[in-house]
């Protein structure tokens, strides 16, 4: 089966700058794909060209089977993009917002007021409907643009940061929505700086830095391939992390030294806390944790994913 | 699967398709359903102006003046003269205004563009979608104007009706001009050009007295500006007073049209699809 979007030495530069260096992947249909990386790294541009609202410098990409340079309004037809930042528009009700959106795509008006409905549920918003965008909260805001993004039903559903500023439970009620329309074949591809969101919703991931592909697989993949199995996490107090550091140099498979803490990769981290204290080592604080992706992007990148 | 070396550059193909999804009616029916918000006050100020201009003028100033000998021969009221040319001036004030400062601020501070060119929309839908609307209030302004005139009794032949279809022909070269110049504007200092461009040639261009009372030179000059070319058209029209120049004062609007229309997409798709 061909993939819904196929990417081939994908680059683009703003003069001088490279901001997506030549990188391959494939997304086939009905997989939800993540593009996890620290701020800069060219998330949001790759998404801009797969939305086909950015054209690229170099290589060779296709959407659908489509050329987004030549077939823009037809491949946008069949994307439901959720921008980073949120740009609704001001001068209409929040009803409104999603029934004007979906007559761009040509859905005639009584669908549109139909689905309008319908998602406004989906975004629990139902009591706002009336009401003027900007009296919105943020995270409301957020959820109408999610909403809006599904008037055209579309086959591939673009997320850049989804549930950036959400609270817990819209996060989880939007996870699930997430998961539904996967279950209904929609293919996803997000960016994320939320593990945990991306190790819940993602099939496949790649992890990106400085416009490159440093790594791809899917989040258990990654996590054996890139860390241990376990992770001790150490706090001497800011000071002391690094010479404590020094000290514990050969007690586990690799150290890293972050400004708070230092994190010991390992096997067997309660077997690793003994032998700490066995050198006359004492944290003000020590914990064991399974290694999660954090960590594989910290070791990747060399930067922890929320600065 | 990492990266791979010496990636083909990508030239910038697709024409129309690219371009245009032939929807600009919703854009023109948001642009509507955000009216349905707005302040009324200006709305309707844009039909009253001109009618207070004519009130002024036609009456006031044309008490003074008396009647006037056209070319052809034919005497006209003062009013009768000066009412054509207040109606194309409406509908360059009218096109303007929406094309410009209303395109201005959504270009500038509004992401609306950006979520429009994310949908199925094209560029070409947009500047299409933007400038019909300012048509379509260039369009009302003008008919009801030219009811006033009507009432008044300066339609003074048959030939006035085409004037509808005229004006709308002059609003929709200054719409596309208008949002053609504004999106390569940057800050609202050259917004003032749009201004100082605007009020010589709404003074100059004939509305209020013939094109005969200046110099050869500068007569060559206003004939050279595109409102001139509108407040003629118009006028013949009213007056009744039909002559082939027509056509080259229509063929002038065209050709604003195309121009307009070709640099907006070329830079809507430049700033919003690049
Ligand atoms: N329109 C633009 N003009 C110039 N430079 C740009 C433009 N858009 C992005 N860049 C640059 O390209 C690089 C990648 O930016 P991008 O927005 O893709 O990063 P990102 O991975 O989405 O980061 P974040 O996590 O902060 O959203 C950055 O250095 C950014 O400054
Ligand atoms: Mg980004």
């Amino acid at each position: 089966m061909t993939p819904v979007i196929a990417a081939r030495g994908l680059t683009k530069t703003f003069g001088d700058l490279t901001a997506v260096d030549g990188i391959d992947f494939e997304v086939p249909a009905g997989e939800s794909f993540g593009l996890l990386g620290p701020n800069g790294a060219g998330k949001s541009t790759t998404m801009r060209m797969v939305g086909a609202v950015s054209s690229r410098t170099a290589g060779d990409l296709r959407v659908l089977g489509l050329d987004p340079d030549a077939h823009g309004p037809e491949i946008r037809s069949q994307l439901g993009v959720v921008p980073q930042e949120d740009n609704l528009d001001p001068e209409l009700k929040v009803r409104e917002n999603l029934i004007v959106y979906g007559r761009y795509f040509g859905i005639p008006k009584a669908v549109c007021a139909k689905r309008a409905d319908e998602l406004l549920a989906f975004a629990q918003l139902e009591d706002k409907a009336r009401n003027k965008v900007d009296d919105l909260s943020g995270g409301m805001k957020r959820r109408l643009t999610i909403a809006r993004a599904l008037i055209n039903e579309p086959r591939i559903l673009m997320l850049d940061e989804p549930t950036t500023g959400l609270d817990p439970q819209a996060r989880h009620v939007l996870w699930d929505r997430l998961f539904r329309l996967k279950e209904r074949g929609t293919t996803l591809v997000l960016t994320t700086h939320y593990m945990d969101e991306a190790e819940q919703l993602c099939d496949r991931l790649v992890v990106v830095d400085h416009g490159r592909i440093m790594a791809e697989g899917s989040p258990s993949q990654l996590i054996r391939q890139y860390a241990s199995r376990e992770v001790a996490e150490l706090r001497f107090g800011s000071d002391r992390n690094a010479d404590a550091a020094a000290r514990l140099e050969g007690l586990a498979e690799r150290i890293e030294v972050l400004p708070d803490r230092v994190l010991l990769y390992t096997d067997d981290g309660e077997a690793l806390l003994e032998r700490v204290t066995d050198l006359g080592l004492h944290p003000t604080t020590s914990l064991v944790r399974r290694s999660s992706l954090e960590d594989v992007f910290l070791r990747l990148t060399g930067r922890s994913l929320i600065e | 699967m990492t990266t791979t070396t010496a990636p083909a550059p990508v030239r910038r193909g697709g024409g129309v398709r690219a371009l245009y999804a032939g929807n600009a009616r919703a854009i023109l029916m948001r642009s509507l359903t955000a009216t349905k918000s707005s302040n009324w006050a200006v709305v309707l100020s844009g039909f009253f102006e001109p009618v207070f201009y004519l009130v002024a003028m036609g009456y006031g100033l044309g008490s003074f003046v008396g009647d006037l000998t056209l070319p052809t021969g034919e005497t006209v009221s003062y009013a009768a003269f000066i009412a054509p040319g207040l109606l194309a001036v409406s509908a360059m004030n009218g096109a303007v205004y929406d094309s410009t400062w209303n395109v201005f601020f959504k270009l500038h501070f509004g992401k609306l563009y950006q979520a429009q060119l994310t949908t199925s929309i094209g560029p070409l839908d947009v500047a299409l979608g933007e400038i019909s609307y300012a048509l379509l209030r260039g369009g009302v302004y003008a008919l009801g104007f030219l009811t006033v005139m009507q009432v008044m009794g300066l339609n003074l032949a048959w030939s006035a009706v085409a004037a509808v279809p005229a004006v709308l022909l002059v609003a929709f070269g200054f719409a596309s001009v208008g949002m053609a110049v504004t999106s390569y504007l940057k800050t609202f200092q050259q917004m003032d050009w749009v201004t100082f461009v605007m009020l010589p040639m709404f003074l100059f261009s004939a509305t209020f007295y013939p094109l005969s009372v200046y110099p050869e030179p500068i007569q060559w000059l206003i004939k050279a500006m595109p409102l001139w070319h509108g407040v003629e058209l118009v006028r013949g029209l009213t007056l009744g007073v039909l002559d082939p120049s027509m056509y080259v004062h229509v063929a002038y609007y065209v050709v604003m049209v195309v121009v307009g229309l070709t640099f907006t997409t070329t830079r809507l798709r430049a700033l919003f699809l690049d």
